[in-house]
C-alpha cells in the first residue's frame, strides 16, 4: 500500500540572528523505512521533534526528501507530488486555511477541490456531518468553535471524497471523548467497507495503544522500532512500572529510598521508576512502611506502556509522549 | 475504539505484499478542474466576509471617506477634486485587494494553511485566482460608497460612474496580483504584512494626492504603480467630455499588470506549496 525506503531529510544549519542563536544542522527523518499494508491503522509514535510531521509531509508530497524513495499503491510520489493528492487525504495540524468558513462550507469546498461536482459533494457533506455528529453546528465559522470541535470538523472535511488513505497528524487533539469515538467510527467504518488505510501520527500513547494495528516508533528522525503495540509491550513485559509522588520532597534520609532515586525519571515531586517485579514489590513495600509513608502523597504500579517501550529502546526524550 | 483487525478485512490479506512496488499502480482520484475549483474557493472567500465583516469591508471605507473630508479643506474644485475623488475610490481596492490579501496570503503561508490546499487535487490557479477574485469583490461596495460620497462632496458629476464596473475589476485583478505575490513570495509574514502597507500606502498617497505638484522622482514612482491607471482612467469620466481612448488605455494597462502579476502569484503559490 505505501512503502518508503530510505527516506531521509535535513534541515540546513541555520546562521544565528540577532535575538536567535544559530541553529545547527538537523536531520529530521533519517534513513528512514516504512511497510504500511493495506486496511491498516498505522502509527507513528514520536515525542515532539521526533520527525513525525516531517515523515508525515514527505509522504504527502508537500516536501520533497533529499533520499529515499515513497511509493504509495503504485505511484512514486518523490517523482511525482502532486498525485498525493488524489490517493490520499491529508489532516494536518493546523485548520487556517478553513477557519473563516462554516462547518459546512469547509467541508462542501474540500470535496469540491477533491473533484466532486456539486451534487455530489453536497450529498458527502450532508453524510459526513451527520455521521460524526456536527449538523447541529454546520452553519457555525470553524473559528467560533472549541479546539476539539474544530478538529472535528477539519477531520469532517478531510472524509468528503472517498480516498483509499487517510494521513491524519494528530487528528483527536483537544477532543473530548464524544468526538475521540465519532472519530474511530467514522474510521473504522471506512475500514470495514471500502478497505480504507490509515496513517496516523500521534504521540498519546493511550491512543496508540488502542486503536493501532502497527507502530512505528519515531526517535530523532529514526524508525527504532516497527511492530504491534503489544508486539513492542512484549519487549518490556519483564517490567513493572512504579510510580512516587512525594508530598514535599522525597524521604532521601531513609536508605532505600536513596537507593531508588539513582534509578528514578524525576519531574519535579513525581519519580517513575521501571523496575523487575520483585524489585518492584520491595520498593512498594519500602514506601508504605515506616518514615518513607509519611512522605509518600500517592504511588502507582502499571504494566509498561509504550512509554515504556520508547525508554526501552534507547528513546531521547525523557519527556514528551502523552499518557491521556 | 478499532474493533476491525486489519488482517480479518477482505482482501488485505491478498495484499499483503512487502513494498506496493510489486502491485500495478492504483487508479488516481480525480482531479479537480479549474471553472468549478476556482468558483468553490471563490464562494468560500467570499463568505469570509461574514466572519471578517469590519477588515475587509468597512475599514477602507472609512479611511477613504476620511480622506475625502480631510482634502476637502484643501483642495478646490476641478481637475484636483477629480484625482482626490477617483484616487480615495481606488485607495479602497490597493487597501483590500493589495494589502488584506498580502496579509491573508503571508499568514496563511506561514501558519502551514497552504497544506490544506496542495494537497488537494486544485490547479493553483484556482487558489490564487479564487482569492484574488474575492479580494477584489470585497472592494466594491466600498469602492462604490466612496466614489458616490466624494462626487457628492465635490460636486462632480455621477453620470459617468458605471465606468467602475470596469475599472474595479481591471484595478482589482493587478493590485489583488500584487497581494497575493507579495503574501506568497515573503520569506516571513511580517514582511508580507510591510509590502502591503506599503503597496496600500503608495497607493495613498500617489493616488490621492494631484499629481501637477509632484516632483519629477514621484511621478515617476507614480507612473509605475498600477493603480494610478485605475485612478485615471476614473478621473479621465469627471471631464466634461471624457477622452474614452484613453481611459481604455488606462484600463489596458491594469488589465496587462493584472495578468502578468497573476500568473507571478501563480507560480509563487505553487512555490510555497512544495518545499
Amino acid at each position: 500500500m505505501c512503502a518508503v525506503r530510505g527516506l531521509t531529510k535535513t534541515y540546513p544549519a541555520a546562521r544565528g540572528r540577532r535575538g536567535a542563536p544559530a541553529t545547527p544542522e538537523v536531520r529530521a527523518t533519517d534513513d528512514v523505512e516504512l511497510d504500511v499494508r493495506r486496511g491498516e491503522i498505522f502509527g507513528l509514535l514520536g515525542p515532539n521533534g521526533a520527525g513525525k510531521s516531517t515523515l508525515v509531509r514527505q509522504l504527502t508530497g508537500l516536501m520533497r526528501p533529499d533520499r529515499g524513495t515513497v511509493e504509495i499503491l503504485g505511484h512514486d510520489i518523490v517523482a511525482h507530488p502532486e498525485r498525493a493528492a488524489r490517493i490520499l487525504a491529508y489532516l494536518g495540524q493546523e485548520s487556517s486555511a478553513l477557519d473563516e468558513l462554516t462547518v459546512s462550507l469547509a467541508a462542501e469546498t474540500t470535496g469540491r477541490l477533491r473533484g466532486l461536482d456539486v451534487r455530489r459533494a453536497r450529498a458527502e457533506r450532508d453524510a459526513v456531518l451527520d455521521e460524526l455528529g456536527l449538523a447541529p453546528i454546520a452553519d457555525r465559522p470553524l473559528k467560533k468553535l472549541s479546539g476539539g470541535q474544530r478538529r472535528l470538523a477539519c477531520f469532517a472535511a478531510a472524509l468528503v471524497g472517498d480516498r483509499p488513505l487517510l494521513v491524519l497528524d494528530e487528528p483527536t487533539t483537544g477532543m473530548d471523548p464524544v468526538a475521540r469515538r465519532a472519530v474511530w467510527s467514522a474510521v473504522d467504518r471506512r475500514r470495514a467497507e471500502r478497505g480504507t488505510t490509515v496513517l496516523l501520527v500521534t504521540h498519546n500513547v493511550i491512543e496508540a495503544e488502542t486503536v493501532l494495528d502497527r507502530v512505528a516508533v519515531l526517535d530523532r528522525g529514526r524508525v527504532i522500532a516497527c511492530d504491534t503495540p503489544a508486539g513492542l509491550k512484549e519487549r518490556v513485559s519483564g517490567e513493572v512500572r512504579v510510580e512516587l509522588v512525594w508530598r514535599e520532597r522525597a524521604p532521601l534520609e531513609v536508605a532505600e529510598i536513596a537507593a531508588l532515586r539513582e534509578r528514578a525519571v524525576e519531574s519535579g515531586r513525581r519519580w517513575t521508576l521501571r523496575l523487575a517485579p520483585e524489585e518492584a514489590r520491595a520498593a512498594v513495600a519500602t514506601v508504605t512502611g515506616g518514615a518513607a509513608f509519611a512522605a509518600l502523597d500517592d504511588f502507582t504500579l502499571a504494566t509498561p506502556s509504550l512509554e515504556d517501550v520508547y525508554l526501552a529502546l534507547g528513546g531521547a526524550a525523557r519527556q514528551g509522549l502523552v499518557k491521556a | 475504539m478499532s474493533v476491525v483487525p486489519a488482517d480479518v478485512l477482505a482482501g488485505a490479506t491478498a495484499v499483503q505484499e512487502r513494498g506496493a512496488g510489486r502491485t500495478a499502480a492504483a487508479e488516481l482520484g480525480p482531479r479537480a478542474r479549474l471553472w468549478p475549483s476556482l468558483a468553490a474557493v471563490y464562494r468560500a472567500q467570499l463568505s469570509r466576509a461574514r466572519v471578517a465583516r469590519i477588515p475587509l469591508l468597512f475599514v477602507a471605507t472609512f479611511q477613504s471617506v476620511g480622506i475625502m473630508i480631510m482634502m476637502r479643506g484643501v483642495v478646490g474644485g476641478g481637475g484636483e477634486a477629480r484625482s482626490v475623488v477617483a484616487g480615495a475610490s481606488i485607495v479602497v481596492v490597493a487597501y483590500v485587494a493589495l494589502n488584506l490579501l498580502a496579509q491573508y496570503f503571508g499568514q496563511l503561508r506561514a501558519s502551514g494553511g497552504l497544506d490544506h490546499y496542495a494537497t488537494l487535487p486544485v490547479p493553483p490557479a484556482a487558489v490564487v485566482l479564487g482569492a484574488a477574485a474575492a479580494y477584489a469583490s470585497f472592494t466594491v461596495p466600498g469602492t462604490l460608497v466612496t466614489a458616490v460620497f466624494g462626487c457628492v462632496l465635490f460636486g462632480l458629476p455621477l453620470g459617468n460612474l458605471w465606468v467602475l464596473v470596469a475599472v474595479i475589476p481591471l484595478a482589482g485583478a493587478a493590485l489583488s496580483g500584487l497581494g497575493a505575490a507579495c503574501g506568497l513570495l515573503a520569506p516571513r509574514p511580517e514582511h508580507a504584512t510591510l509590502l502591503g502597507q506599503l503597496g496600500m500606502s503608495a497607493a495613498l498617497l500617489l493616488g490621492v494626492l494631484p499629481p501637477d505638484h509632484m516632483p519629477g522622482v514621484v511621478r515617476l514612482a507614480r507612473d509605475l504603480l498600477p493603480s494610478t491607471y485605475g485612478v485615471e482612467a476614473y478621473a479621465r469620466t469627471f471631464a466634461p467630455r471624457p477622452d474614452w481612448a484613453f481611459v481604455g488605455i488606462d484600463m489596458a494597462v491594469c488589465a496587462g499588470v493584472g495578468v502578468v502579476s497573476l500568473a507571478v502569484a501563480t507560480w509563487a503559490y505553487r512555490r510555497a506549496a512544495v518545499r
